[in-house]
């Protein structure tokens, strides 16, 4: 293994990282914003959104994003709809993501026993209300470590950013492989910068689901 | 008129060989998923011991699955080792055994947790009509925990399935390959075919992974 050669590679790395953890967490913000209006549609029951709701869950819970990707950045411009490679990166994952999120937060939804939206609406709040300050955090409480799960995936999932030429950390571990064959340092950086971007993920993570069934044998 | 592909996709063997590459990918799925099985048992098992070296270790492998995306496990096994010790691996053999890696410790994680989610009871009582630790296992709490695993280790096949199609990166030819070689080659008589075939198989990856993932739903309801 060769230090120098390493370092050398460390600026076109850290580029990646970067680009490969803006587009990875955009992606998850979206798919936060998906699964929660997706999972408020289908607890309120509202009619065709549901409907609409439940066919995209099922698509896109069963395809691989690769597939996904393929799909958007090479089909949908036959029929008129161009997609540039960075949204078509944050729209696989934010849309992938939001079909995970919403089967978490809907799983957690029904995890509220049924007395506390009794409670709540004989208080006079109107259901928009109930879902606001009562459903809503407690929902959040009970699907933590599924959150938690679902973006670490989807972080994972960026690694195939590069077959839409994303220059992602992959990208360029390729990339740098097929110039100078210097396989080794290329896979050695190629772990570290995905421990540099996933593990401080995992271990928040962690502390968050201990913190919470701390305040969870509270009550 | 623009056929958007479905015509290509019609013309001579397109739809078989298409197939034929859904196969490659399913079959590396399910290779894996038998093995994984086999090993998360006993994985699972041991990761409910309380050796603390044993423990340590675990706890290392189960991160390390849980935060290397499987591209780079893939890229590690097939560029990598072979590299580092010179020898030959077929990309379809290295694939599965990313796949059988990363599949041991989910199935090891859900066994582990069936088998803690078993009553302290369950163990107690068996003791105390005298069966030994195999037979307590084999009697009484394996038969509890594969009927709680069952539909947790279906859902376990999809995930496999979708995550096999990353072995095009790695230069198998599956059904993603199949079908950019189809579009490559019938480029100049129907430009738009990207768009009838990448449909295509976004189906025939619905097709299959929808109905296993209903079933297990359906039998976690039921056995519940």
């Amino acid at each position: 293994m060769d230090l120098n050669v390493m370092i050398s590679y460390l600026p076109l790395y850290k580029e990646a990282l970067l680009l490969t953890m803006r587009i990875g967490w955009e992606g998850v913000l979206i798919a936060f914003v998906i699964g929660i209006v997706g999972s408020a549609i289908q607890h309120f029951k509202i009619p065709v959104l549901r409907q609409i709701m439940s066919v995209y869950t099922e698509l896109f819970r069963n395809t691989p994003l690769l597939v996904q990707l393929f799909f958007i950045y090479f089909a949908l411009p036959q029929i008129g709809i161009k997609v540039s490679p960075e949204s078509c990166g944050v729209w696989g994952v934010g849309l992938l993501g939001g079909a995970y999120m919403a089967e978490t937060f809907r799983s957690g939804l029904e995890n509220i026993p049924k007395i506390q939206f009794e409670s709540a609406e004989s208080l006079g709040m109107n259901p928009l209300q109930v879902f606001r300050y009562v459903i809503l955090p407690q929902a959040v409480t009970s699907s933590v470590p599924g959150l938690v799960a679902n973006v670490i995936f989807l972080l994972k999932e960026t690694s195939v950013f590069s077959t839409v030429s994303l220059m992602d950390l992959m990208f360029t571990a390729k990339d740098l492989i097929g110039m100078y064959a210097k396989t080794i340092e290329c896979l050695t950086l190629l772990v570290i910068f995905y421990l540099i971007m996933l593990l401080p993920v995992s271990i928040l993570g962690t502390v968050l689901e201990r913190r919470l069934r701390y305040a969870e044998f509270g009550d | 008129m623009q056929s958007l592909g479905i015509d290509v996709l019609f013309k001579g063997k397109n739809f078989i060989r298409l197939l034929g590459g859904l196969w490659v990918a399913v079959r590396i799925s399910l290779i894996s998923v038998a093995i994984s099985i086999v090993l998360g048992l006993i994985v699972g098992v041991l990761m409910t011991s309380k050796n603390k070296v044993l423990k340590a270790i675990f706890r290392v492998y189960l991160e390390i699955v849980r935060i290397m995306p499987q591209m780079v496990l893939l890229f590690i096994v097939y560029f990598g080792t072979t590299r580092v010790f010179g020898w030959n691996l077929e990309a379809e053999v290295s694939a599965i055994f990313v796949f059988c890696f990363w599949g041991t410790a989910e199935m090891g994680d859900l066994v582990r947790g069936a088998l803690l989610s078993i009553p302290k009871i369950q163990y107690e009582s068996a003791m105390a009509l005298g069966m030994n630790t195999t037979q307590v296992y084999a009697h009484v709490i394996l038969p509890q925990t594969i009927r709680r695993l069952i539909p947790l280790s279906i859902n376990l096949i999809t995930r496999m399935i979708k995550t096999t199609s990353l072995v095009m990166m790695i230069g198998i030819v599956e059904v993603l390959k199949v079908a950019q070689q189809i579009i490559e080659a019938n480029r100049r008589s129907s430009p738009n075919a990207a768009f009838g075939l990448f449909a295509v198989v976004f189906i025939l990856y619905f097709l299959i992974c929808w109905p296993i993932s209903k079933l297990s739903v359906y039998m976690e309801k039921r056995w519940s």
